[in-house]
């Protein structure tokens, strides 16, 4: 018997029974369909904690001054008063070879004037590697110039917004603005990019270190941030960092070293596991649809003696009969996979439409793996029809109507 | 042409055992009209399906066209009713959702013909037995008559040996019952061994040879 020619049997059968076969599909779809999109869910749960934490960097120590312990008990009464961070601290560190960005933070807030416009705006003062740092991009102009950061340059570059606010829609570059008691030129404007973890980029002037520290009078920083050389360099980085800030701070550990990879690695490893077992309880519904389509192959078997009674009576021997019966079933999950993909991407769609900020995205995998599911239990589970069929006593099945 | 010897078959049926053949010896020579009547459970249908090889005997031998059909495989057997078996039945048993030309196509579709060969011999068929115009209907749509005359296309259409059938007229009025029964004879007047199980003792007589059973065993085989 020819290929062909069993499918179209095949499919013969099943538009010959309409709603057993609409019931079926509807199973194994929704089966497919929800592996798909629950693990498209997991998968974009995890993307989401991702890329929160990589708009901030990735490869990112934090310096914080002061040491910070997880121990109980009450706080020192007499406790050594950190010794502050300081812009030298900060060069020092670009020694070490496994650090290959360092942006010496100070911060604060201080009322910014253009003209009649006036408003309280947050100051960051930094170096030119925050740039690369926190992976920011220029609507207009340049960033700060690499020059020697203890030069208290009268530049600033703009956030988004606070460029809106004091300039509108006209071109800021070359202007200048006062901030505090000093007047600073404005280089360029930072493009938008939405709020990373902990500050609004939008909404901040930055202008080099020094300048800051003149500004708030004030030597100390408010943290260093680094950027290791590779996420397998973070563990060198860290130490490095410790041994160097102990060595100018007469051998205190007097330092809190925040690595973001380690909070990071954590979150991958939850949302991975998450999406697995959420894609895992889906497959059950999945293995249901395969029982499903069984009980109604078996059915179709029994329902359908007469027939395989005369299959058999006109010459159809056993293994033919089996596939017969299991071209129908794995056309049934083939097709039923398919519409599974098809109600997946839509749900997907509407999902994505109604949570936008969500990056909703089915892995390949599931994809892969929902229709190879599918396909092994339609053709698992008809085999035991089949095989019912084919044992059929000829006589018996053709005696009654 | 069949030859059988000492067939034997029982069945369970429930807590009893049921013979339905004892030792049953026949030879039927090829072309005859065979007519096997007798009372229910006689173990005339049994022995027409033994000949048809649906069932299997318990003992004894049996030999078609010299070949020993008691020691074939499941393929084998199920490749002889293909080529050189067909049968009738009393409820035709059509395909329900299939045409009258596919119900006719279905054992060349089984057997891997080409399409092209299919479609020239089911026309043929179709035509021979005035099916022209009712080709594309279901069998739900085909009366009776209609219906009977589709199985017997379908159990012809491989050019077999021997048509085996078990009361064709049963469940068809007396007009299209002796359409159908002119057709099976003409085919047999061809050259086709017709053996036919009936209750109907106005049609057991049209055979040439006609065998009467009872309690499985062959009470009278006459010829004339």
């Amino acid at each position: 018997m020819k290929l062909i020619d069993i499918i179209r049997y095949a499919l013969k059968a099943l538009s010959g029974y309409p709603t057993r076969t609409g019931l079926m599909l509807l199973a194994m779809a929704i089966g497919v369909g929800s592996v798909v999109v629950l693990s498209a869910l997991g998968e974009g749960a995890r993307r989401y904690v991702v890329g929160e934490f990589s708009s901030l960097g990735t490869n990112l120590l934090i310096v914080l001054p002061g040491r910070s312990e997880t121990v109980g008990g009450p706080p020192p009464l007499l406790g050594v008063t950190p010794r502050d961070l300081t812009l030298d601290d900060a060069n020092a560190l670009l020694r070490s070879s496994a650090i290959r960005y360092v942006a010496p933070i100070s911060i604060g807030a201080a009322p910014v004037s253009r003209g009649a416009r006036e408003r309280e705006v947050t100051i960051i003062g930094s170096t030119p590697h925050l740039y690369h740092i926190r992976r920011m991009n220029m609507a207009q102009g340049r960033f700060l110039p690499e020059t020697d950061s203890s030069r208290a340059a009268a530049i600033c570059v703009l956030g988004y917004k606070t460029k809106q606010e004091l300039f509108g829609n006209s071109s800021p570059l070359g202007e200048t603005l006062r901030i505090g008691d000093r007047r600073f030129r404005v280089i360029g404007v930072l493009a938008k990019k939405g709020e990373s973890v902990g500050l609004d980029m939008g909404d901040v002037i930055v202008i080099p270190v020094a300048s800051a520290q003149a500004l708030f009078d004030n030597p100390s920083l408010f943290r260093i941030m680094i950027e290791a050389r590779g996420r397998e360099a973070i563990a060198r980085a860290k130490r490095s960092v410790i041994s160097t800030i102990r060595e100018r701070h007469d051998g205190e550990d007097d330092i809190t070293v925040i690595s973001q990879d380690a909070v990071l690695a954590t979150f991958d490893r939850i949302f991975a596991v998450l999406t697995l077992t959420v894609a895992g309880i889906a497959a059950i519904s999945l293995a249901v649809a395969g029982i499903l389509i069984m009980n109604v192959m078996l059915i179709a078997v029994s329902q359908r003696k007469a027939e395989v009674g005369l299959l058999k009576a006109i010459g159809t021997p056993k293994g033919q009969i089996i596939s017969l019966f299991l071209a129908e079933s794995a056309i049934l999950s083939l097709i039923g996979a398919n519409l599974g993909l098809l109600l997946a991407a839509l749900t997907n769609e509407v999902l994505s439409r109604i949570f936008p900020q969500f990056p909703i995205a089915a892995p390949t995998w599931s994809l892969a793996a929902a229709v190879s599911v599918a396909l092994v239990t339609g053709l698992v589970f008809g085999v035991l029809p089949a095989r019912q069929a084919a044992r059929l006593d000829p006589v018996l099945a053709l005696s009654r109507r | 042409m069949i030859n059988l010897s000492g067939i034997c078959r029982q069945f369970q049926v429930g807590e009893e055992q049921v013979t339905a053949l004892r030792d049953i010896d026949l030879a039927i020579s090829s072309g005859e009209y065979v007519s096997i009547m007798g009372p229910s459970g006689s173990g005339k249908s049994t022995l027409l399906n033994v000949i048809g090889l649906l069932d299997r005997p318990d003992s004894g031998s049996y030999h078609l066209e010299g070949e020993n059909m008691t020691t074939l495989g499941d393929a084998q057997q199920a490749a002889l009713r293909r080529h050189k078996i067909g049968f009738v039945f009393q409820f035709f048993h059509l395909v329900p959702r299939l045409s009258a030309a596919e119900n006719i196509e279905l054992p060349m579709m089984l057997a891997g013909l080409a399409g092209s060969i299919r479609k020239e011999r089911v026309n043929g068929m179709l035509e021979a037995f005035g099916l022209s115009d009712r080709a594309r209907h279901r069998p739900d749509q085909l009366s009776g008559g209609q219906r009977q005359r589709v199985a017997i296309a379908r159990a012809t259409i491989m050019h077999p040996h021997i048509l085996l059938a078990d009361e064709p007229t049963g469940n068809l009025d007396r007009v299209s019952g002796q359409e159908v029964i002119n057709i099976i004879e003409a085919l047999n007047q061809k050259g086709l061994t017709l053996i036919m199980v009936t209750h109907d003792p106005e049609l057991g007589k049209r055979a040439g040879r006609r065998i009467r059973m009872v309690d499985g065993l062959i009470e009278s085989d006459k010829s004339t």
